[in-house]
């Protein structure tokens, strides 16, 4: 083309002005995007129409967790520097990759008392979960049709059985007791010689509670049946070892424990060996359990924050209990009629679900943009159902919508705790102030015997 | 590389780029937000109280079920003679679309007469606090606990009457 020699080319170039480089908008070092706000206070951020100032406290670490800068550390190179295919046989890249993969692999192994050969990468623990359920009721379709699991399992899990059952699986949903622990006696009537798994959650991600790993997994050794239990909230929080507890299938998370997201790893018993039927066809990656390449920097980080937990389980224990006590005498001391939700004995202290009579969790909510929490109300859920954990436990209607879960871990300090008591117990005063319940309730009304005229 | 150099010119220096997303934003924070008024109403409720119930010219309507989330109680004082509601209180267990709905409900009946009360339409509630359709039933709540206090105090109104007779 002739017409633009390049003698006219940098007219071109510069009718438009001079190029400038375009920053992404993705780019760590861009300015955050102004919210809209109607510009009053430099450091407040108006969100969903409600304005704070700063970011709020968070205190949801069951949803997931800041990474730990350690971990980013660990992981940082094998972004910029050492990003090989860990499946590359044949240079440096892939070997060095590999190298990292397997070492990561031994630190998950051992904070949960395996063998590395035991343990495979997964994209998260609802894919561990997919794998656990279907895979094994799948490869051992001929001989096994029956599964038990509990009322108060994690979605996936749920799903996952349901899903068995349009299979023509036969599912048993164990109920639970009110303080959310398994009835050990139900469980072992349950078993019939068809089942082909158990599946218990190790730590409930809405109301904390801990639940019998051991006697459960003794019972199953005793009836011969595979247990499974799904250890996302579980892993570095609690001691976990897969002899002394007799679990055959364990299903973990990364961005739980400080990690990053996107990567789980699923055990898998080899003595006796359990199979399962993979859920991804490919490659045949990870002993053809899951195939796909292993994300080296996500291991990587799923291991160095094994590594970190192992050292400071004992240690965050104790803090993270420390704080539990001084949130809910904090509250206690102020307000009355508040519920905890769940065992107390058998609880992983960093998770504390409370309900507040009279008070609806949503508006509790709204108010409490100050505090990062989560709430087991029915209109914060998608659907108008209050949660179905909290109903398992035979917790109330009205007491279920009232619920607000705080989640502490390793980076919560006590100004924060502080800071939430202080919001929380305005909140919750000044919302009883405007309930007709609370009313009724101080006039001595025994709001039970009203009838509701319901539209 | 012609048709590329060309592009860059006719776009110009990067205008188009940094505008979309912070735009994109506004629009997503409208779109999924509280509005305003329903954080207003939250932070700043008009009329929460109580009046005594058992007063000759007060009407008294409770609505909901704590089941569902909701429950509302409206009261209204209304004038003998003119018919006309002079205050209004409320007080609600509910969600912030809750609230905030019979806070709008009882400033809007505050000096309508009763007849006109009755007319009040879900509507005009809803869309006064832009409530997405899942918080509908909030806005009807209100209007049912505005129609209660009315029919309370009518019934009251029929008993003093047949009393006096």
């Amino acid at each position: 083309m002739a017409l633009l020699s390049r003698r006219l080319l940098p007219l071109c170039l510069r009718r438009g002005g001079p190029a400038a480089p375009r920053a992404l908008s993705t780019a760590a070092a861009a300015p955050a995007p102004a919210f809209p706000s109607d510009g009053e206070e430099e450091d407040s951020i108006t969100v969903k129409g409600v304005r704070i100032s700063g970011r709020p406290l968070y205190m949801d670490m069951q949803a997931t967790t800041p990474v730990d800068p350690r971990v980013l550390d660990a992981m940082l190179p094998f972004y910029l520097s050492r990003y090989g295919n860990p499946h590359s046989r044949t240079h440096l890249y892939g070997w060095e990759s590999d190298a990292a993969v397997e070492a990561a692999r031994a630190r998950v192994a051992s904070l949960v008392g395996a063998d590395p050969r035991e343990i495979f990468f997964t994209s998260g623990a609802t894919e561990c979960n997919n794998i656990a359920v279907k895979g094994v009721m799948r490869f051992y379709r001929d001989r096994r049709r029956h599964v038990i699991t509990t009322q108060t399992e994690h979605k996936c899990v749920l799903d996952s059985c349901r899903y068995l059952q349009q299979e023509g699986f036969d599912v048993t949903y164990l109920p639970v007791r009110s303080d959310g622990l398994v009835d050990l006696a139900q469980l072992e009537d349950a078993i019939r010689p068809d089942t082909g798994l158990v599946s218990v959650m190790a730590v409930n991600n809405e109301i904390g509670v801990v639940q019998p790993l051991e006697e459960i997994g003794r019972i199953c050794k005793e009836k011969g049946v595979p247990f499974h239990t799904d250890a996302a909230q579980a892993l570095g929080k609690i001691p976990i070892d897969v002899n002394r507890m007799g679990i055959g299938l364990m299903s973990l998370s990364g961005h739980k424990i400080y990690g990053p997201k996107g990567v789980g790893a699923l055990y898998l018993r080899r003595r006796p060996r359990i199979r399962v039927e993979p859920q991804m066809s490919g490659g045949g990656q990870e002993r053809g359990i899951r195939s796909g390449t292993v994300p080296t920097p996500l291991v990587v980080g799923f291991g160095a924050a094994c590594e970190i937990a192992a050292q400071e389980m004992d240690y965050d224990h104790r803090r993270v209990s420390a704080l539990q006590q001084r949130l809910l005498d904090g509250i206690r001391a102020q307000v009355d009629e508040v519920v905890i939700n769940g065992s107390m004995e058998h609880r992983y202290p960093g998770n504390l679900n409370l309900s507040f009579a009279y008070v609806e969790g949503e508006s509790l909510l709204m108010g409490l943009k100050e505090v990062a929490v989560s709430s087991g109300s029915a209109c914060t859920s998608a659907s108008l159902e209050p949660s179905y954990v909290l109903r398992a436990l035979g917790v109330e209607e009205d007491m279920a919508h009232t619920s607000i879960r705080f989640g502490m871990g390793r980076f919560t300090t006590e100004e924060e705790v502080d800071r939430a008591i202080e919001l929380t117990v305005h909140q919750v005063k000044k919302l009883r102030d405007m309930s007709p319940l609370y009313e009724m309730a101080k006039a001595g009304i025994d709001l039970k015997s009203i009838e509701w005229s319901q539209h | 590389m012609m048709l590329r150099t060309a592009g860059r010119w006719l776009l110009g220096p990067a205008s188009g780029v940094e505008a979309a997303p912070a735009a994109a934003l506004a629009a997503a924070a409208a779109r999924r937000g509280y509005h305003e008024r329903v954080v207003d109403h939250y932070n700043n409720p008009r009329n929460v109280g109580s009046f005594d119930k058992d007063d000759a010219d007060v009407g008294t309507g409770i609505v909901g079920a704590p089941a569902c989330g909701d429950v509302m109680k409206l009261q209204i004082r209304v004038d003998e003679g003119s018919g006309r509601i002079v205050d209004a209180r409320f007080k609600t267990s509910g969600c912030g679309s809750a609230i905030a709905s019979s806070s709008v409900a009882s400033e809007w009946v505050k000096g309508k007469q009763m007849e006109e009360v009755g007319e009040l339409r879900t509507r005009e509630i809803a869309k006064h606090l832009s409530l997405p359709p899942v918080k509908l039933h909030c806005s009807m709540l209100a209007e049912d606990a505005i129609k209660a206090a009315v029919k309370d105090y009518e019934a009251k109104k029929g008993k003093l009457v047949k009393a006096d007779e």
